[in-house]
């Protein structure tokens, strides 16, 4: 069996070891917010954090899971800077992608507040857009760095339940 | 026929008469069934639910106003498009607004979303119910407070007299509403002219977008029913003709949750030499689709290369005789004879898939006699008579429950991939959720089919374009998925599929002009070629565009100009009301404004370039009119293209939600990137070679060029956007990179060992 902590909630498994986490998280937990695109880690739809580091559940066997930290979309609570910043930005077109692309972008703003523009195309490249809204996806990520800056309250760090927990 | 009259067919809105009740405590909106006799008042009618009406849309007692959407929702907006035409003419508060996708079902008419129709067809019938309600509330709203209908209006959600007003929700609570319009009057209601407009072309936010930052938009893969199993097919080596030699699964017995294999029979033609594995997790399915050998017979269909489909193509289009004709003006064959001089080119596209993200799937469950199939889809009244057949029932006893779709683009307008998973489910007894893995579903694409153009140009004396000769040709997705939709050949002695022919019947005034279409046989017998997002267009317009700059060199003009001058918008390119008012003096507009915006004369670095490209889109009757200018660099040494800059100007009328508007615009162009120099595929042993993001390169960030995009202000009625942008991409960089290195490119995608070679024979024709 492999436990781990899942948006704040001690979860376990007993799917085989090699089963990738995505497949745990989607199906057995029932967090479907995180998405399934390519299988190979190339498309970054699964991108979920692991211990504060964005990781391609995909190709993520359970067992590397054993009592780690991880957070999916929904691990965001919808109050992720990123998040409002999508809406403002109206980024998402068919949506498929987003979960993995704020994801992706939340450890980006994490190790660099303010992002340069080759920053942010260095940190995202991995991440496909199908709709291909990725003027969008660059101009909210600047967005949100920006409100972060300006807003002090306001934490662009990864959402960590324990945390908030204790702040609320 | 143009093709967008087609969806009408068998539910024609402008015949019918609209119903206005109170339901409950709702005031409901619905179309009556054609025939509808009206033997009882419309208020009795909908309560009794003795019709099924095809309700448009609903306020509820506290002024919330839902619109049902009968269109899938892809990334498009739709339902915010929809809906605030709706809120528009009803004079609703737009923050009331909000939206249902709908099932399928009979009443809904013709349920198909492709073609960048959704708008353009639904724009009057829904102004016209809004209006319909609007009517009837503000006579409503003027009894309560004792004024006259004249000085009444509607606005933000209340009847406004002077200075008074009651809310709608208001009037819904304490009135009982019962009142059928006739077509007759419905068609006779004066909608709003463009000026009057509040929420139509303001900017407002897409109500699908909340659930798409947080995880909570549901998708077809998200979808579970109790008591499933998973099921994941071994797609066969090729589309057709297969038949299976040995299944042997001793190997994946051993899987934690697998639960056995069925072979498909599918009486509907569609799946042949289908084995579907079962387990009790998508993971297991995985793993023992990988476990399990599945043998075949010999198939004739593994041997078909790419190189066989276009070598098939040239040799189609050799013979004059064969086309079907599609424009025939003048006589070409004479303009030949007494040319001074010709100009004759070959244009060639390759295979291009689709790649949405999410992968096709479907869940299916059998319930109380009816096939319930959870699947996200763009044409439901096309698949869900294939399922049915499959499955040897009625149409009616299926039924597609809408989802949103992880990217269209084409691919989910016929949903062949819910054939097996009706049939797997069908076959185990139990519902089944099957899904393709992203190499499955690369294989059981239906990609964009290798194409081949010829042009012929003829000059007289004078160095004017007298007359061109097109031929050209491809597979036809509709020949191989809706061969009803197919149309007749100008003489009526063939047939052809216009969603690959469009463009071709363009907007250029020539005094000969022969377009003569042919389908490729093989591509037909080796894949199901597939609607790709801008279909025909999206490879005609790279072959026409990239031509009139041939043409325009040839003869040392300004591309620009030399296109200026052919679009004098005399006799059949006048245009006609409604949707093609002013002709190709709306091509030369958006012409014009693009060389305001971009000096395409300018001087540049070496190895920059600019081209221009225009297209009317997807449809003559239904044009969308852009210009595009793209600035490109090619580097010399790799022959790698960097896009710096799309310029790109736009009429496509009324724009409904400009932000959405805006967003398809921007996706479709840099769709048109991305088929212009990234993506590349082949068919190889009779099946796309491509399978995975690490043999398919779609557009990333790191290549987005900067984009600067403009719309017309207009009022004629609005057409579609969600395709048109890509048509002009491929043709603006290859003139581009003519005009930076030399080198004319006439094959797609443009790849850097191309136009290496290219620029070497170039400076070796010049030296």
């Amino acid at each position: 069996m492999v436990t781990f902590t899942l948006n704040g909630k001690n979860v376990e498994s007993n799917s085989p070891q090699d089963t990738p986490l995505l497949w745990v998280i989607r199906d057995e937990l029932g967090f479907k917010g995180t998405k399934f695109g390519c299988g190979i880690a190339m498309c970054g739809a699964c991108t979920i954090h692991v211990d504060e580091k964005a990781i391609r559940s995909c190709s993520y066997p359970l067992q590397l899971a054993q009592g780690k930290v991880i957070t999916t979309i929904e691990g965001l609570n919808n109050s992720h800077p990123l998040q409002k910043a999508w809406v403002e930005e109206q980024v998402p077109q068919c949506g498929y992608c987003q979960s993995g692309q704020i994801m992706q972008a939340a450890t980006l703003l994490q190790s660099s507040p303010s992002p340069s523009d080759e920053e942010i195309v260095t940190h995202m490249n991995g991440n496909l857009c199908r709709c291909m809204a990725y003027h969008r996806i660059k101009k909210a990520i600047k967005r949100a760095a920006e409100a972060t800056k300006n807003d002090k309250t306001s934490d662009v760090n990864i959402f960590y339940p324990d945390e908030q927990e204790i702040q609320s | 026929m143009s093709i967008s009259d087609k969806g009408d067919d068998n539910v024609d809105l402008s015949r019918r008469s609209l119903l206005i009740g109170t339901v409950g405590t709702a005031l409901v909106v619905a179309f009556a069934p054609t025939l509808f006799a009206q033997p009882a008042s419309a208020k009795t009618m909908m309560a009794d639910k003795n019709f099924s009406p095809t309700v448009w849309y609903e306020i509820n007692e506290n002024g919330v106003i839902k619109v049902n959407i009968a269109r899938a929702e892809m990334g498009q907006h739709v339902g915010t498009a929809l809906a605030k035409i709706v809120a528009e003419e009803l004079g609703a508060n737009w923050s009331d607004v909000i939206i249902e996708h709908v099932d399928t079902d009979p009443k809904w008419g013709y349920m198909v979303t492709g073609g960048s129709w959704s708008v353009f067809q639904s724009y009057d019938p829904l102004s016209r119910a809004g209006a319909a309600g609007r009517i009837m509330l503000i006579e409503a709203g003027a009894k309560a407070l004792n004024k006259t209908i004249e000085d009444c209006h509607a606005k933000n959600g209340f009847v406004v007299c002077g200075d008074q007003r009651i809310s709608f929700s208001a009037l819904i609570k304490n009135q009982q509403f019962s009142k059928t319009v006739s077509a007759e009057a419905l068609k006779n209601i004066e909608i709003k002219s463009p000026k009057e407009h509040t929420i139509i072309g303001t900017q407002s936010q897409a109500l699908d977008i909340p659930p798409k930052v947080n995880g909570t938009a549901v998708y077809g893969i998200d979808v579970e029913v109790p008591g499933m199993l998973y099921a994941r097919p071994v797609v066969p080596p090729s589309r057709y003709g297969n038949k299976i030699e040995s299944v042997d699964d001793n190997d994946a017995k051993d899987i934690l949750g697998y639960q056995g294999y069925k072979e498909l029979t599918d009486p509907s033609g569609w799946l042949e030499g289908w084995v579907v594995v079962f387990a009790d997790s998508y993971p297991a399915a995985i793993k023992a689709v990988n476990k399990i050998k599945v043998t075949y017979l010999h198939n004739d269909a593994l041997s078909i290369s790419e190189e066989d489909l276009q070598q098939h193509g040239h040799a189609l289009i050799a013979d004059r005789e064969a086309g079907a004709l599609l424009v025939d003006v003048g006589d070409t064959t004479n303009a030949q004879k007494n040319a001074h001089q010709q100009l004759d080119s070959t244009y060639t596209t390759g295979t291009a898939m689709h790649f949405q993200l999410e992968p096709v799937n479907a869940v299916v469950e059998f319930k109380d006699g009816i096939w319930h199939l959870h699947s996200g889809n763009q044409w439901q009244s096309l698949t869900l008579p294939a399922v049915a057949k499959a499955l040897e029932v009625e149409d009616s006893q299926v039924v597609i429950h809408q989802y949103y779709l992880g990217g269209g683009f084409g691919r989910r307008l016929f949903g062949d991939y819910m054939i097996p998973a009706a049939l797997a489910a069908k076959a185990i007894g139990k519902p089944v959720k099957m899904v393709f893995t992203r190499e499955d579903d690369a294989h059981f694409d239906q990609p964009r089919s290798p194409s081949v153009s010829h042009l012929n140009a003829t000059f007289n004396a004078d160095n004017h374009v007298i007359g061109i000769e097109h031929r050209f040709t491809s597979g036809w997705p509709t020949k191989a998925m809706a061969p009803g939709f197919l149309a007749p050949s100008k003489d009526g002695k063939k047939k052809i599929d216009m969603f690959s022919a469009s463009g071709s019947d363009h907007w250029y005034s020539l005094p000969n002009h022969r377009v003569l279409v042919y389908n490729n046989d093989l591509v037909q017998k080796t894949i199901v070629p597939g609607w790709l997002r801008s279909v025909g267009p999206g490879w005609i317009q790279w072959s026409v565009e990239s031509f009139m700059d041939e043409l325009a060199h040839k003869i040392g003009q300004d591309p620009a100009k030399f296109r200026l001058a052919l679009l004098d918008a005399q006799g059949r390119q006048s245009g006609s009301a409604p949707n093609s008012v002013g002709g190709a003096n709306r091509l030369k507009n958006v012409l014009k404004k693009l060389t305001e915006k971009v000096n395409t004369q300018q001087s540049l670095p070496k190895n920059h370039g600019i081209g221009i490209a225009l297209s009317f889109g997807q449809e003559r009757s239904m044009p969308t009119w852009v210009a595009l200018a793209a600035h490109i660099v090619v580097n010399p040494e790799s022959g790698e293209v960097t896009v710096k800059k799309l310029t790109c100007v736009v009429d496509c009328g009324v724009v409904v939600h400009p932000d959405g508007a805006l967003a398809q615009v921007e996706g479709s162009l840099l769709w048109g990137v991305s088929l212009a120099l990234h993506e590349s595929t082949e068919i190889k042993n009779g099946q796309v070679a491509s399978s995975n993001l690490n043999n398919y390169f779609p557009l990333r960030m790191k290549d987005v060029p900067e984009m600067d995009i403009d719309f017309i202000a207009s009022d004629e009625p609005p057409v579609g956007l969600g395709e048109p942008g890509t048509t002009v991409v491929a043709p603006a960089i290859g003139n581009a990179i003519f005009n930076a290195t030399g080198a004319r490119l006439r094959s797609l995608p443009m790849t850097p060992s191309v136009i290496k070679a290219m620029m070497k024979s170039t400076q070796s024709d010049t030296a």
